[in-house]
C-alpha cells in the first residue's frame, strides 16, 4: 500500500517536473516546480521522515519565493527552442551514457525496504542513553556526527557569502 | 521499481540542465535534480512497516530497534536541503546578475555577445 | 501595479491585517521546534527555517523599511556571526572539559530522559544552528529582493534615457 502510493506521487513528481521544464510559460514553470516539491515532502511524510518533511515544505516554499522574485517582470518573450545542432548531440549522448550506468547501478540495489545500514542499529539501541536525546536524527546530526553539521554550517556560510558578494557590487555603484 | 522512478526523475533533471537554453529551466533542472538524490537517499534507509525515529515514553528501545527506519540517511538529507537552498540563492544571484549584463537569459545570446 | 507596492513598501490592507495576525504564532512554534528539538520532530534547521520565513514574511507584506526597522541588516550579520561562534565555542568547551570535540559534558541520566535538558549540549547546538540558518537565510532573501529594486530603477533610467 506504502508503495502504490509512493509510486503514484512520484509519477505525478515527473510530470510535474517535465512541465515545469516544457512549459513556455517561466510563471507557470515555477508554479510547477513548486507542486513538484510539495509532493516530495508529502513523500518524505510517509517514509517516516517528519523532521525532512517539515524542512522540506518551508524551504519550498522559500524557494519559490526565490524564484518567483528573479524571474517576475523579467524575459517576457521566454526562449523555446533547442540549442544548435552539436552541442545538443553531445549532451544526448552524455545523457544516454549516464543512463546505462544508472541502470546498471539500480539492477544491483537491494530490494525496496530492506537495507538498512549496519550502524543504524547502534545508533537506534544506544541513541537514547549515550546522548539523552529522544529524536534519534537529533542525535545523528548533533552528537554522533556533528562534525557533518559543522562542516554544512561552513558551507551555508560559503554560499551566502558568495551570493551575497555577487550581488553587492552594483548596490556600490549606484 | 520505485528507484528506476527516482532515477527518472534525476534524469529529467539533468535532460533539463543539458538540453534548455533558459537559464531559469538550468536552475530547476538543478532543483529536480537535488529533489531526486534526496528522495533516494530517504528510500533508501526505509524499512518496510516502520515507524519514525522518535522514542516516546512508552516504548521499549529494543523494539523501537528492530521496528524503526533508519536514522542516519535522514540526517545526512536534512543538512542536504538546507544546503540545496543556500545553493538556489547563490545560483539565482549569478542569474540575476548575467540578466543584468546582457539583457537576457538566453545561454546562446550570451555566449556570441561577449567571444 | 504592483510593482509599485514593492517599491514603495508593502501589499494591500488585508495582507497586512492577517500577517499581524499570524506572525506572533508562526514565531513561538519555530521556537518551539528548535527548544523541543531533541524531544519531537523539529530541530535546529526546521526551526531556523521556519524563523526565517516570519521575517520573510513581513518583509514581503509591510516592505522594507518595516523590516529594517525589526531586523538591520548589521544585526542579521550579528547573529549569524553569533550562532557560528556560538556552536564552535560549545563545541571547545567540550574538547577543553571532556577532552574529545563534540562529546557530551553534560550528563544524562536514565530518570532524566524525555526532560529539556536531558540532551546536554544538544539544546544549545539547536539554539546556535537556528540563530545561523535563520539569519542567513534572511539576509540573502533581503539582498536579493534589494537588488530586484535597484534593477528597476536601472530600467526605468534606461528608459529615460532613450
Amino acid at each position: 500500500m506504502t508503495e502504490t502510493i509512493i509510486l503514484f506521487l512520484l509519477a505525478l513528481m515527473i510530470l510535474g517536473s517535465l512541465i515545469a521544464l516544457e512549459s513556455k510559460d517561466i510563471l507557470s514553470s515555477v508554479i510547477a516546480m513548486g507542486a513538484v516539491g510539495f509532493m516530495l515532502s508529502a513523500i518524505f511524510l510517509i517514509l517516516r521522515a517528519p523532521d525532512i518533511a517539515m524542512v522540506q515544505v518551508v524551504i519550498e516554499i522559500l524557494t519559490l519565493i526565490i524564484l518567483i522574485r528573479a524571474t517576475i517582470s523579467r524575459d517576457v518573450h521566454t526562449v523555446t527552442d533547442t540549442r544548435d545542432f552539436l552541442p545538443l548531440a553531445l549532451n544526448m549522448v552524455l545523457l544516454f551514457v549516464f543512463f546505462i550506468i544508472a541502470a546498471e547501478a539500480i539492477r544491483n540495489m537491494p530490494d525496496f525496504g530492506t537495507g538498512l545500514s549496519k550502524v543504524a542499529g547502534h545508533y537506534l539501541n544506544r541513541g537514547l542513553n549515550d546522548t539523552g536525546s529522544a529524536n534519534i536524527v537529533t542525535s545523528v546530526i548533533l552528537d554522533y556526527r556533528a562534525y557533518d553539521t559543522l562542516g554544512e554550517a561552513t558551507v551555508l556560510f560559503a554560499a551566502l557569502i558568495g551570493a551575497i558578494t555577487i550581488l553587492r557590487r552594483k548596490a556600490k555603484n549606484d | 521499481m520505485i528507484y528506476t522512478l527516482c532515477m527518472a526523475l534525476f534524469f529529467i533533471g539533468l535532460y533539463g540542465i543539458c538540453c534548455k537554453k533558459n537559464l531559469i529551466k538550468i536552475v530547476l533542472g538543478f532543483i529536480i535534480m537535488d529533489y531526486a538524490v534526496n528522495l533516494f537517499i530517504i528510500l533508501i534507509g526505509y524499512r518496510k512497516n516502520g515507524i519514525a525515529p522518535i522514542l516516546d515514553k512508552t516504548m521499549d528501545v529494543k523494539k523501537f530497534a528492530l521496528s524503526s527506519v533508519d536514522p542516519m540517511p535522514q540526517a545526512m538529507v536534512l543538512t542536504a536541503i538546507v544546503i540545496g537552498l543556500a545553493v538556489t540563492a547563490l545560483l539565482v544571484a549569478l542569474c540575476v546578475r548575467i540578466y543584468e549584463r546582457y539583457g537576457t537569459f538566453d545561454i546562446t545570446k550570451i555566449r556570441k555577445l561577449r567571444g | 501595479m504592483t510593482e509599485n507596492n514593492s517599491v514603495s513598501g508593502g501589499m494591500s490592507e488585508l495582507v497586512k491585517t492577517v500577517c499581524v495576525a499570524v506572525e506572533e504564532f508562526i514565531f513561538v512554534f519555530g521556537c518551539y521546534l528548535v527548544i523541543y528539538g531533541h524531544l519531537s520532530p523539529g530541530g535546529g534547521f526546521a526551526g531556523g527555517v521556519i524563523l526565517a520565513a516570519v521575517f520573510i514574511l513581513i518583509m514581503l507584506a509591510f516592505g522594507k523599511e518595516r523590516i529594517l526597522k525589526i531586523m538591520p541588516r548589521k544585526r542579521a550579520a550579528f547573529i549569524e556571526s553569533l550562532g557560528a561562534l556560538l556552536f564552535l565555542a560549545v563545541a571547545w568547551a567540550e574538547l577543553y572539559i571532556s577532552g574529545i570535540f563534540f562529546r557530551n559534558f553534560i550528563p544524562s541520566s536514565a530518570a532524566g530522559h524525555f526532560k529539556l535538558m536531558s540532551g546536554g549540549t544538544i539544546l544549545i547546538y539547536n539554539i546556535a544552528i537556528a540563530l545561523k540558518v535563520m539569519a542567513g537565510l534572511f539576509l540573502v532573501f533581503f539582498v536579493l529582493s534589494i537588488t530586484r529594486v535597484i534593477l528597476e530603477g536601472d530600467k526605468l533610467k534606461m528608459v529615460k534615457k532613450q
